[in-house]
Parts: structure tokens; C-alpha cells; sequence
């Protein structure tokens, strides 16, 4: 008898989507990899909109700088055994959280981001965004995923190489913890 | 010349009168991260990353800036000696604002070389994003503070091997700073020779040089202990 297909999700919050080409990196790999897991939330490999529940292993790429990624940050964590912070900005917070330089000065880091971005830098029309319920609001402090849920394991990397991810998901699929030491497997930037 | 004989882990040793801990644990092998320690350089033991626990007194003390002693038993890689060491780099990486993925020196920084050998994997202490100036003034180099760990190896390296003591520390706590000339835009200090052997000395992506963009700065971080071996046992590179 085969084992159950581990239910596995990767999800995008503040981040450039590097580790999700990273992740897509893993070539031929991925058809391994969906011998062994069914996907049932992603950017880069499902079209479903809601996070599921009884989800066994999530990587989680991006900090969180948003209401709407505060939102699914709290609820994956619910709904998810493992939780993998994946790659530098859920790890550290990385360059979306460098507005954090502003949070004390200036009315502060969002105020700071959104006016140099709609207002300083505009050609014309320069006008701030406000769509309510569309447009998420952003926190003043840009945050690593493990300031706002608890986390399981570490993937640090900007992005990770597809030889670190590997090197972290191969040992779940057998159930078993990865050990992710040395330059190769663990290292910022 | 007087030895001392001492053990590095259960290992013997032998060093030479006026060695250091650290002398002796890399005479017997054993790996030891290290940021402020500079071979060439005074040691200061500002980073505590060195720290070994002597048997018996169970006191930790900084390798680099310790003397060996006859009989001593030195111990290097304790649980509690490693959770220190890791604590103290994820302090380092909250201290200041270090993001790895667009600094000039990511691939070539002791910092982030040193979170690998302790196993930092994320930081435990939340980041403080310190308001911290970049000095720029300098035609050829630039600082920026945001990167340094105020390991003062460009204090050393300056006074000690180039004689000029263009940098120098100001303030304490949080507002502890590396500072040029009496705290000037560095570009305006008289003093400075643009001899670069801070560029070559900084641990981190603090000060470089302005021609290298990301991952573009190599440091030449032997050159202290050749210069000093050459002027002071007249031992030359090309020899």
C-alpha cells in the first residue's frame, strides 16, 4: 500500500516571487514531487482561491507588510501542520521590510512608502490608492513570519536554490525532519 | 623559547610563551568563529564570539584577547558556549540592518560566514532598524553604518598598521558609532592616506569601495599580518 499523498501548499505574501521561480527551479524534480504530495493551494500550481484545511506542509514565501497577508498568514497557520518560513523576506524580512528605516520618522513607514511611490515619483495624476476591501491596508512594521505565527522550519536563501529546497523537501516526504546546515543549505542572501 | 603545554578540547598542545587561547586552539584544529579578531591586529575580544569555557573555574573568557597558561583545559564547543555563540550573531543581525540579498560584500562578509558556522537559521530578537547614517564624502570609499558591527577593525588597522588613526569610536549603547577625523564627513579628514587597508580589514559590507555594486566587494584580509611580519620580522610576501 502506498502512503497517503501528503496535502502540500506554498503560498506568496510580500516577496518578489524569486523563491516561487526557484521552487519551479526544481525541474524534472517536480514531477517527483507530485508523486508524493496533491497541491492543493499555490500561486504557481492551483487555481483555488481559499486556503484549504488539513493541510500537512506549507512554504510560506514573503514577510508580512499587509492586512490581507496578516489575514492568511493567521489562518494557513491554523489550518497547517508545518509551516516553513521559505527564503530571506518570511525569514528576515529582507528589502520589503527596509521600510521599517522609516517606521519612527517622517509620519512614519507607511506614510513614507506610499508617498514616494504615488505621490514624489508620479509623472502625473499623482493621487494616493483607495479602494477599501481591494486594496489591502498596510502595517507600519514590515515583519518575518515567525513575529506573527509560529513557525516550524527555517529555509533562508534570496532566493533559496532549487538544491536547498530540495534538500528540505525530500526528507518530509519520507517523514522525516531535514537538517539544513552548512554553506550550501543554510545561508542568508 | 619557554612553551606552555595545555589542552584544547582533551587535545595537547604545545604554544610558545605569549600565544593566546586562540593560538593554541587553532594549533590543535579546532574550529572557532571569530569577527573582531584580525590576524596581524590587537585583539580587543569585542564580538565574544571566541569565547571557550576554562575547565574547572567554568568561567568563559574571549580566546583571541586570553594568554595560554601551563595546564590549562580549555573547552571550545560546550551547549552552553554554542548557544552564546549563536544568540550573540542573531544580535548582531537585530542590531544594525543587515539584508544579505543586495549587500556589496553577500558572498564575501564574516557575518553572514559566521550565522552558517553557529547554524543561524532566523533570529530570535526582532530587528531594530536603527536610524544610521551613510557616509558617502570620500571619493573613493563609503561607509555605511546600517552594516557595521562595531567589530573596530578599521580603528586598528588604521592607528596600528597605517599610522594615521583616521577612525576612532564615539558615544555608547545604541548610539555607539564609528566615526572619522573629530566625527567629520570622512571625505574631509586630512588624515586619511585613501590607503583602502579599512576596506580590506571590514568584516562586513560597511565600508567598500564605491566602484563594487552587490556581491561585488573582495577584501584582502591577510594584508594586516603580512605587513606587520614584514616590518616587524622582515619577512616579505615575495620571499
Amino acid at each position: 500500500m502506498t502512503a497517503p499523498k501528503l496535502r502540500f501548499a506554498t503560498v506568496w505574501l510580500a516577496g518578489c516571487s524569486g523563491c516561487h521561480m526557484s521552487f519551479l527551479d526544481l525541474d524534472e524534480w517536480l514531477f517527483e514531487l507530485a508523486k508524493h504530495v496533491d497541491i492543493v493551494f499555490s500561486p504557481v500550481a492551483s487555481d483555488i482561491k481559499t486556503y484549504p484545511e488539513q493541510v500537512d506542509v506549507c512554504l510560506v514565501e514573503g514577510a508580512v507588510a499587509n492586512a490581507d497577508n496578516l489575514d492568511l498568514a493567521l489562518q494557513l497557520r491554523q489550518r497547517t501542520r508545518l509551516v516553513i518560513s521559505f527564503g530571506d523576506c518570511a525569514v528576515t524580512g529582507n528589502v520589503p521590510a527596509l521600510r521599517n528605516l522609516w517606521a519612527e520618522v517622517d509620519g512614519g513607514s507607511r506614510q513614507s512608502v506610499l508617498d514616494r511611490g504615488y505621490l514624489e515619483l508620479a509623472d502625473r495624476g499623482a493621487q494616493h490608492p483607495h479602494a477599501p476591501g481591494i486594496v489591502p491596508e498596510l502595517l507600519e512594521r514590515v515583519l518575518p513570519l515567525h513575529e506573527v505565527i509560529p513557525v516550524d522550519l527555517f529555509l533562508p536563501g534570496c532566493p533559496p536554490s532549487a538544491e536547498r529546497i530540495r534538500a528540505c523537501l525530500e526528507p518530509l516526504l519520507r517523514g522525516e525532519r531535514p537538517e539544513l546546515t552548512g554553506p550550501d543549505l543554510l545561508r542568508f542572501g | 623559547m619557554s612553551v606552555h603545554t595545555l589542552t584544547v578540547d582533551g587535545e595537547e598542545v604545545a604554544v610558545p610563551a605569549g600565544a593566546t587561547l586562540l593560538d593554541a586552539v587553532r594549533a590543535a584544529g579546532a574550529e572557532l568563529p571569530t569577527l573582531c579578531h584580525l590576524d596581524g591586529l590587537t585583539p580587543v575580544g569585542a564580538c565574544r564570539l571566541c569565547l571557550v569555557e576554562l575547565e574547572g573555574s567554568g568561567k568563559l573568557q574571549p580566546a583571541c584577547a586570553t594568554a595560554a597558561g601551563e595546564g590549562m583545559a580549555v573547552l571550545t564547543q560546550t551547549p552552553q558556549l554554542q548557544a552564546y555563540r549563536r544568540m550573540a550573531v542573531e544580535l548582531f543581525f537585530a542590531e544594525g540592518t543587515h539584508v544579505c540579498a543586495f549587500c556589496v560584500a553577500n558572498g564575501n562578509c564574516e557575518l553572514q560566514d559566521v550565522a552558517v558556522a553557529v547554524g543561524m537559521d532566523h533570529s530570535r530578537f526582532p530587528y531594530q532598524y536603527p536610524q544610521r547614517r551613510v557616509d558617502a564624502s570620500h571619493p573613493h570609499f563609503a561607509i555605511d553604518h546600517h552594516r557595521c558591527i562595531l567589530c573596530t577593525r578599521c580603528v586598528r588597522v588604521c592607528d596600528e598598521i597605517e599610522g594615521a588613526h583616521v577612525w576612532d569610536v564615539a558615544n555608547r549603547g545604541r548610539e555607539c558609532t564609528i566615526i572619522t577625523g573629530l566625527d567629520e564627513p570622512w571625505g574631509e579628514v586630512q588624515a586619511c592616506t585613501s590607503c583602502g587597508k579599512c576596506v580590506d580589514a571590514c568584516p562586513t559590507g560597511a565600508i567598500f569601495r564605491k566602484d563594487d555594486t552587490t556581491a561585488e566587494k573582495q577584501t584582502h584580509r591577510e594584508r594586516p599580518q603580512l605587513l606587520r611580519d614584514a616590518r616587524e620580522k622582515h619577512q616579505w610576501q615575495n620571499q
